[in-house]
């Protein structure tokens, strides 16, 4: 609580704060702004007279245009979008019925296991992707969305387990028991029962993990090596660029339409994303 | 025949804690049993041991002539009613009830009779389409009742289902279920920590303490007859009221003396009495059972009294008395006029007598 | 009264005959068995067998295409004699302590203004995770189009304030590029710290503030007396992510300048890609991975015991 006076609010509030929304959006409107601006403004160097760095007055979707019809940035996006699907289905699939047994059921080894998800969750895709890549080789996976379908849950169940232990964890063992009572296998129980109570959870949980696959990028990087194969960060890095050359224009409006579908989904669900990111740290 | 017999029944968390102690009571087919005591004595885990939500460490359960030691709960053909009931949240009221229905695979016609049949005795048929955050304590009460009833069980269990309802609501949920339990004619275990419920409600009652019975009986034979002087001390409200006395000779018969309190033992209880002459044994005596004394009462059952505290509830007065060292409960009748520090005669009737064992506190 | 005989079930001869499989599922354990199996699985294959197989390629000495063998340590060895493998252990350290100091003060600052009441709170709140949200290559890619040595929009900011006077390359110039670099990387990690730090802020009861305030403590006081100590438990799990996180980042240097200029922004990520991927030299690149990992497991142990510490206060 700041209390006094007026210009204090000013001086130690509204002016920070429009400082941070302001460095960290920039970014973005910059990519807007240059995936309209045509060539010959994009180009001009920087200490051209009549530079108007901040908008332009002649739109052009020409960007866009060449990107969608001259490169095979929506094989990306398509691509992406199967990959990412498949990885949360699997994850969450995984991550439910861990997220179950490690937070309802009593059996040998359950706090050993536990910290084991956990720590898996902690080993960095940099530390095994190397050795990783041999395996998808001899597992003949190479250069299929496969291999990454099958690589993403390792860093998605963890998160996803552990999220869902919090949702399951704040659900009583009365409705267990009386399901039981009812009637109901410990199986059945869990399905008809814990998990309808645990939807906002699960939703939480694919939300964030697609979100992870669509950010993933090394394992794309190694595993993927045809150009109608790639997602779309690896796609717009290695496709949109000739040698030295950078072609901004596509290169932003790859960066602006990829960023789309993640956006998309943040803006619908925002709290249930909020509820990922802080059940993962409170966890 | 739905009769539950409990053989021997132990029960060890992580080996050394005795939760349930060589338990053993048959419960007869349609008969309201009360299992009562207070916190941690065993009654919680000894009903969910009939239900099968815990382990049997040694021992057996029976339902009818059965074994049910091995059988998951879906298997026992029981039905049990939570503390916190335990309405599904994202279910009906309808779907809550229907819920073990159709995990047995009935059809829909006969689950929506059934369902029907049960809210229509509950009294909660325009609830059925809600859901149970939108209703209130008592209402979420009787659904979860109706869950219970339209499995049509062979014995009901309930877990304290009254402790989360207000004092009011739980008093006429009291007089319903007695009701219900006449209806349904169904044998039913009943686990409270209130002796109000377990003498209003059992058939008969079980006290336990410390994972094992202490008594079992009907409510006014454990009212009347206490085994110990924990059931005595645990049923009746205000409680019975003790004192430490010395039995010496006096003149032919016994007398039990403390500082302030000396009264002659009645001829009927003297022989019980004769071997503790000479020792100290626990005296009981319930606050009804002491009155203000008048010219009818033995005189040698009588002593003094001082007035700490007055208590008028209306249907009687509650005094406090100082009697010689000690404190004693007094409930006299409500015309009784008295202000502390008021000195009073009072009188304790001799066939209201309780004697128990100092050392092991049994009755004598 | 409609039901005048309540029907009880016939005499009771035990339960349905079920089948073996489902006896099975009802015995907590093996249940746990079944659940836990895919899970299990899936992480036994990716990540607990390449890990193995990352170890056995450390001490081989295998290309791509060429199977090596066994040769001890010596890769380990010759690391330590490679001045860019020292130089890229020093540029991680640098990088990962420097961003999460900033990040960690920038994004608890962040925090407490986000935790107060305000129009369009939520709103606001949104928008700030953006930076976390979108993928951090595409994100990179903006910034290295800000950073351009001929088209830097910051540049043209600058110079036209009058700040500067000719350009600056931020990431040609080795002595910059690390800073560029960093700024990036604490440009995409205050929201993460942000937003989390504001969850743990939000469960801090206002009432001790309160007190504080009419115990006459001043706000700086009350922060660090009260708010920070409460603060602490969420505040080393947030860490400890993000310590991982950047010390084994890749993407952000690998769009932004790929290690370079001479080798001032390697790290570990992005020198063992080179060295594995770009060379061929899989049990060079292998090692150069590995050397992370007694590093990161020093770092978990360390706060993961603080943790524990702390919440058992």
């Amino acid at each position: 609580m700041i209390e006094g006076a007026r210009w204090r609010r000013w001086v130690y509030f509204y002016i920070p704060l429009a400082v941070f929304v302001f460095v960290l959006l920039f970014p973005f409107y910059w990519m807007m702004v240059t995936t309209v601006r045509p060539d010959n403004e994009l180009y001009r160097p920087w200490m051209a007279p009549n530079y108007t760095p901040f908008w332009t007055l002649h739109p052009t979707l020409e960007h866009i245009k060449f990107l969608l019809g001259e490169t095979l940035f929506s094989t990306w996006m398509l691509n992406t979008l199967l990959i990412s699907i498949a990885a949360t289905i699997i994850s969450l699939f995984c991550g439910l019925l861990a997220g179950y047994a490690l937070s309802r059921l009593k059996f040998p080894f359950a706090g050993g296991l536990g910290t084991g998800i956990f720590i898996t969750y902690l080993v960095p895709q940099t530390l095994l992707f190397i050795p990783l890549a041999d395996i998808i080789r001899s597992f003949k996976l190479g250069d299929t969305p496969w291999a990454l379908i099958l690589t993403y849950p390792t860093f998605l169940i963890p998160f996803c387990t552990w999220l869902l232990m919090g949702y399951f964890k704040a659900i009583p063992k009365e409705l267990e028991e009386c399901a039981r009572i009812d009637g109901a296998t410990r199986w059945r129980a869990m399905i008809y029962i814990i998990f309808p109570i645990a939807v906002p959870g699960i939703l939480s949980a694919g939300i964030f993990a697609f979100t992870l696959s669509w950010n993933e990028f090394i394992y794309a990087l190694v595993f993927l090596s045809s150009p109608a194969e790639k997602t779309v960060p690896v796609g717009v890095t290695s496709e949109l660029i000739r040698g030295d050359v950078f072609f901004w224009g596509p290169l932003m409006a790859g960066a602006l339409l990829g960023s789309i579908p993640v956006a998309m989904i943040y803006s619908f669900f925002v709290e249930y994303y909020v509820a990922g990111l802080t059940g993962s740290v409170k966890g | 025949m739905a009769r539950v017999l409990i053989r021997n029944l132990n029960k060890f968390y992580d080996k050394d804690v005795h939760a349930v102690q060589d338990v053993n009571l048959e419960i007869r087919d349609k008969e309201f049993l009360v299992l009562v005591g207070p916190s941690g004595c065993g009654k919680t885990t000894t009903l969910r041991m009939v239900a099968g939500l815990e382990s049997i460490t040694s021992g057996q359960v029976l339902i009818g002539d059965t074994v049910v030691n091995d059988l998951p709960p879906m298997d026992r053909d029981i039905a049990m009613v939570f503390q916190n009931y335990a309405l599904y949240p994202h279910m009906s009221v309808h779907d809550n009830m229907a819920f073990g229905l159709k995990m047995r695979g009935m059809e829909r016609a006969e689950i929506a009779k059934r369902v029907q049949e049960a809210a229509d005795i509950l009294g909660i048929g325009e609830l059925l389409k809600r859901k149970p955050r939108q209703l209130s304590g008592g209402q979420r009460q009787r659904v979860a009742l109706g869950r219970a009833i339209v499995r049509h069980p062979q014995v009901f269990l309930f877990d304290e289902p009254l402790s989360n309802l207000d004092a009011k609501l739980r008093v006429q949920m009291r007089v319903e279920l007695k009701k219900l339990h006449r209806r349904l004619n169904t044998t039913a275990i009943y686990v409270t920590h209130d002796q109000v419920e377990a003498m209003t409600l059992g058939d008969r009652v079980v006290v336990m303490r410390g994972g094992l019975v202490q008594q079992v009986g009907e409510p006014l034979e454990l009212y009347n007859a206490p085994v110990n002087r924990f059931v005595a001390g645990f049923l009746g409200s205000p409680a019975m009221n003790f004192a430490g006395v010395r039995v010496s000779d006096a003149g032919g018969g016994l007398r039990a003396q403390r500082n302030g309190l000396g009264i002659d033992i009645p001829p009927e209880v003297t022989p019980r009495l004769q071997r503790y002459r000479d020792n100290e044994v626990t005296l009981g005596i319930r606050p009804e059972d002491l009155q203000l004394a008048n010219g009818s009462d033995a005189p040698g059952l009588c002593f003094d009294a001082v007035v700490e505290v007055v208590e008028r509830l209306g249907a009687e007065t509650v005094l406090d008395l100082q009697v010689g060292d000690q404190t004693m409960v007094a409930a006299v009748e409500p015309t009784v006029r008295a202000k502390p520090g008021d000195k009073l005669r009072i009188a304790m009737r001799p066939e209201r007598l309780h004697f128990f064992d100092k050392s092991s506190e049994a009755a004598i | 009264m409609a039901v005048t005989s309540y029907p009880v079930s016939e005499a009771y001869a035990g339960g349905p005959r079920r089948g073996a499989f489902t006896r099975l599922l009802e015995d907590e354990r093996w249940l746990a068995l079944v659940l836990l199996l895919p899970t299990t699985l899936l992480l036994a294959i990716f990540i607990a067998y390449p890990f193995e197989k990352g170890i056995e390629l450390s001490v081989t000495d295998s290309k791509v295409g060429v199977p090596g063998v066994f040769v001890g340590l010596s890769n380990f060895v010759a690391l330590m004699d490679d001045s860019i493998f020292r130089t890229a252990v020093w540029n991680t350290f640098y990088y990962t302590i420097v961003t999460t100091i900033f990040k960690l003060a920038l994004g608890l600052w962040l925090a407490l203004l986000l935790n107060r009441h305000f129009r369009g709170k939520a709103v606001t709140r949104a928008f700030v995770l953006l930076p976390f949200i979108i993928p951090t290559v595409l994100s990179t890619f903006a910034w290295k189009w800000m950073f351009d040595p001929t088209f830097s929009v910051i540049n043209w900011t600058l110079f036209r304030v009058g700040l500067i006077h000719g350009r600056i390359n931020w990431l040609s110039d080795p002595d910059l590029a690390m800073v560029s670099v960093i700024i990036v990387n604490i440009w995409r990690g205050v929201p993460f710290y942000a937003i989390s730090l504001l969850a743990g802020l939000q469960t801090i009861n206002p009432e001790l503030q309160e007190a504080a305030a009419i115990d006459g403590a001043r706000p700086w006081q009350r922060f660090w007396h009260v708010t920070w100590p409460l603060l602490l438990p969420v505040t080393m799990v947030v860490v400890l992510f993000s310590i991982i996180q950047t010390f084994a980042d890749f993407q952000l240097v690998y769009v932004l300048t790929s290690g370079g200029p001479a080798n001032s922004t390697q790290l570990f990520a992005t020198y063992a890609y080179q060295i594995g991927v770009g060379t061929g030299l899989l049990s060079q690149g292998a090692a150069i991975s590995l050397a992370m990992f007694p590093i990161l497991l020093i770092v978990v142990i360390v706060q993961l015991l603080y943790i524990r510490r702390v919440e058992t206060h």
